[in-house]
């Protein structure tokens, strides 16, 4: 597992610190209360591009491939760039076919080579899920460790804004059910660089879930966040906001959901801890059970369809390991139970708001309206 | 029919068999209703894999061709109004535009009917109105309201009409392929004498699920007709860029294929009929429409990173589906340039007018969350974001 690694001075292997600091603005004033004056700050966009260009300047076998990742710059601009920076033996637009490219891909993987593959969304995975799961997630285990699978499965996942309900599916279930698969899930933006590096450099495949709506958004960086070595671990959740009274467990968007949610609930005098999970799979139960073993209180929450969803996992494993501690039943907040629907009252209704978290917290305290 | 350029030259080609243009103008009041026979020629030929091209004259009449000039105006205004709309954010999420494409939603209509069904992607708007879609319907669905027609609850890449037999307003690249073979196996099933066009773009035609429903519509010969809408673009990646082979209508390899002018509503008439001819008698065929979109890809794609400005007013002014019809109108004194320009002022307002009664269409009811899950719901529960907060059972 990588650690956070100590500071270093940045290798000129390729990107250099100051074009990465290019991309950095300094925040005299930021928008949210905990970042200090004078702090760096960077769009989750910029987080993931530099991110896939220090690994692909680290490391020769990395490569990457999808629709429009190329000549177009990324659909979403993430891959923006890098096809003049490493040329087209290193960046490979594909046809609309995914099923071909990511049997491709793992196929390439098979052979040693690192592709770090881009679904335009992760509704498109489907076309492709038998390569992901049968082809990559398992091959380890069934060649008894003679084929690994070092591959990157990243793309936008979830919600976006008014997409339909053949473009807004959350697939952390899906894919976090699969043993043999890695399932990360990034929130900030250095969630994004620490987690895409560890996720390239990662023997084994990974399924890298971003979110449209964050890549825009920006986020303070540390310096350390900021060096090329920086990498995060894999399997360990981060307590955004320590709290006393209540658990909130969540991850990508609602993470801000969450944190927004725990701020109204302090003006309640509710305590919330914000646990930001970044690994769905493997689900670190024990930062969710310790948490919930000093609050006593859990609201799981998370955007995709609530049967069989990641938010059921983490209520079964609290109930198993720490049901003496709970003084409240578990709440579940997730996306309504529905296809989403386009209109966009229907929609709002169809995803979890930051009252429903708010609700759901105030419901475990046992406090009414 | 013969490009512009050679009408101005000499209007010996374009003589059709009557002498619909020594007529007084007085019988030119009534041409929108004159279905007598008028034999056009289409400028390109058309080029063929194993089967034997139609013939290059077309039968239309006066009534057609002006059905075809008002229809396409419909559709153009319709989507330059959604990309206004969707500028204004009135519309959300993806907006797919068919302006260029018009002729061909109108072509296949004049050749099939509504029993035949159609199927085909997200670029939906116009095959929505080709099969007797209304306008208000269309704005309402693209603005998320109540009378969408699908509710709202689908949005602009999922526009549905099954009455008229179109199945859809699908997102996924190449996915309504097999759909639309799937409707042919139903209406050969069901011994109907009907087809399905199954239509979808050159980023598609590369899809793997393309070439296993074509080889079982092939074995079990089926009327499925698959229509490439060849717009030379897949979102952003040019067609030399993704096919070893652009050849699109050859690439059923054993099942025969038709290279069609998609931007000459004639020659896609033609292609159409003998193509649901052929289904009915032989099974599954290819259709290849040369055609072009002026949007990008969606609302989101400016269309300019990948091609040039020239080559998109290029094709705007050599190429222009509605522009090749005026002149063919106006060349064949079907009409004048007046009663033309009056007409599409007509259909702007028409647009206009729906744009406006689609704006005071309320959005749907929040208990819409929960309908249409089902046919048969036998008590499944649903739930909202907050599951103690909003549960329903559907009944």
């Amino acid at each position: 597992m990588w650690g956070i690694l100590g500071r270093r001075a940045v290798v000129n292997g390729g990107i250099s610190a100051s074009s990465l600091r290019s991309r950095v603005r300094s925040s005299s004033v930021s928008a949210r209360s905990y970042a200090a004056a004078g702090s760096k700050e960077m769009t989750v966009r910029d987080a993931l591009n530099s991110a896939i260009d220090e690994e692909m300047s680290a490391d020769p076998k990395v490569f990457v491939m999808g629709e429009e990742v190329g000549q177009y710059q990324g659909a979403y601009k993430i891959t923006k760039g890098l096809l003049e920076k490493y040329g087209p033996e290193r960046v490979y637009d594909t046809p609309i076919t995914e099923a071909g490219f990511t049997g491709i891909g793992v196929g390439a993987a098979y052979a040693g080579l690192k592709p770090v593959v881009e679904f335009m969304t992760f509704n498109f995975s489907m076309q492709a899920i038998d390569h992901i799961i049968n082809s990559a997630a398992k091959s380890n285990y069934m060649s008894a460790g003679q084929i690994n699978v070092p591959i990157v499965f990243r793309g936008p996942n979830g919600a976006a804004a008014g997409v339909g309900a053949q473009h807004s599916q959350c697939y952390a279930a899906w894919y976090a059910s699969v043993p043999g698969l890695k399932v990360l899930a990034p929130y900030s933006a250095e969630d994004a660089r620490g987690l895409l590096k560890a996720a390239i450099r990662d023997p084994d495949p990974v399924v890298f879930l971003e979110n449209e709506l964050l890549y825009g958004e920006s986020f303070p960086i540390s310096e350390e966040a900021l060096d090329s070595s920086f990498c995060l671990p894999i399997g360990k959740a981060k307590i955004e906001r320590e709290g006393k009274d209540v658990t909130i467990t969540t991850f990508s968007k609602m993470v801000g959901f969450a944190l927004k949610a725990a701020e109204k609930l302090a003006e309640e005098g509710i305590s919330a801890e914000v646990i930001n999970l970044r690994s769905i799979r493997p689900l670190d139960r024990a930062t969710i059970n310790a948490s919930v073993r000093k609050t006593s209180r859990l609201v799981t929450v998370e955007e995709g369809f609530p049967q069989h969803g990641v938010c059921a996992e983490i209520c079964a494993s609290v109930v198993e390991e720490s049901f003496s501690y709970l003084d409240a039943p578990v709440e579940r907040i997730a996306g309504a139970d529905v296809p989403m629907p386009y209109a966009a009252n229907l929609e709002r209704l169809a995803l979890p708001q930051v009252e429903d978290i708010v609700r759901a917290a105030k419901r475990a305290c046992f406090r009414s309206k | 029919m013969a490009l512009s350029r050679l009408s101005l030259r000499s209007n010996r080609f374009l003589r059709p068999s009557t002498t619909a243009a020594a007529l007084p103008s007085s019988i030119r009041r009534h041409v929108s209703t004159d279905t007598t026979p008028i034999t056009i020629e289409t400028a390109v030929p058309f080029e063929s894999h194993l089967c034997d091209a139609p013939s290059r004259s077309v039968e239309t009449s006066s009534a057609e061709i002006l059905s075809f000039f008002r229809d396409m105006a419909r559709m153009r205004r319709m989507e330059i109004a959604a990309d206004s709309l969707y500028k204004s954010k009135l519309i959300r999420g993806f907006c797919h535009l068919y302006d260029g494409q018009e002729a061909l939603a109108v072509g296949m209509e004049a050749a099939i009917t509504r029993k035949d069904a159609i199927i085909t992607s997200y670029r939906d708007h116009c095959t929505f109105l080709g099969r007797g879609g209304e306008l208000v319907d269309a704005f309402s669905e693209l603005m998320g309201r109540k009378r969408g027609c699908s509710n709202g609850k689908g949005g602009s890449m999922h526009f549905y009409k099954k009455d008229a037999c179109f199945y859809g307003g699908h997102g996924i690249v190449g996915a309504q392929i097999p759909l639309g073979c799937g409707l042919a196996f139903a209406q050969k099933y069901s011994k109907e004498e009907f087809v399905t066009f199954t239509l979808y773009g050159d980023g598609a035609a590369n899809q793997g699920q393309l070439f296993e429903a074509l080889n079982i519509a092939a074995l079990w010969d089926l009327p499925a007709i698959l229509v490439c809408e060849n717009n030379h673009y897949g979102m952003g990646t040019a067609t030399w860029r993704s096919a070893k082979s652009p050849a699109y209508f050859k690439r059923g390899d054993y099942v025969p294929g038709l290279k069609v002018d998609g931007m000459d509503a004639l020659a896609v008439k033609q292609a159409c009929k003998f193509a649901k001819e052929h289904a009915l008698k032989n099974g599954p065929i290819v259709l290849e429409m040369d055609t072009y979109r002026y949007h990008g890809h969606s609302m989101s794609d400016p269309g300019s990173t990948y091609r040039t400005r020239d080559e998109v007013s290029g094709v705007r002014q050599v190429r222009d589906p509605i522009e090749r019809v005026r002149k063919l109108l106006l060349s064949h004194d079907i009409a004048t340039e007046k009663e033309l320009k009056d007409m599409e002022k007509e259909v702007r307002k028409e647009v206009d007018d729906a744009v406006a009664q689609a704006k005071e269409s309320p959005v749907p009811e929040p208990s819409e969350l929960f309908t249409n899950m089902y046919v048969k719901d036998c008590g499944v529960e649903s739930f909202g974001a907050d599951r103690k907060e909003l549960k329903v059972t559907l009944t």
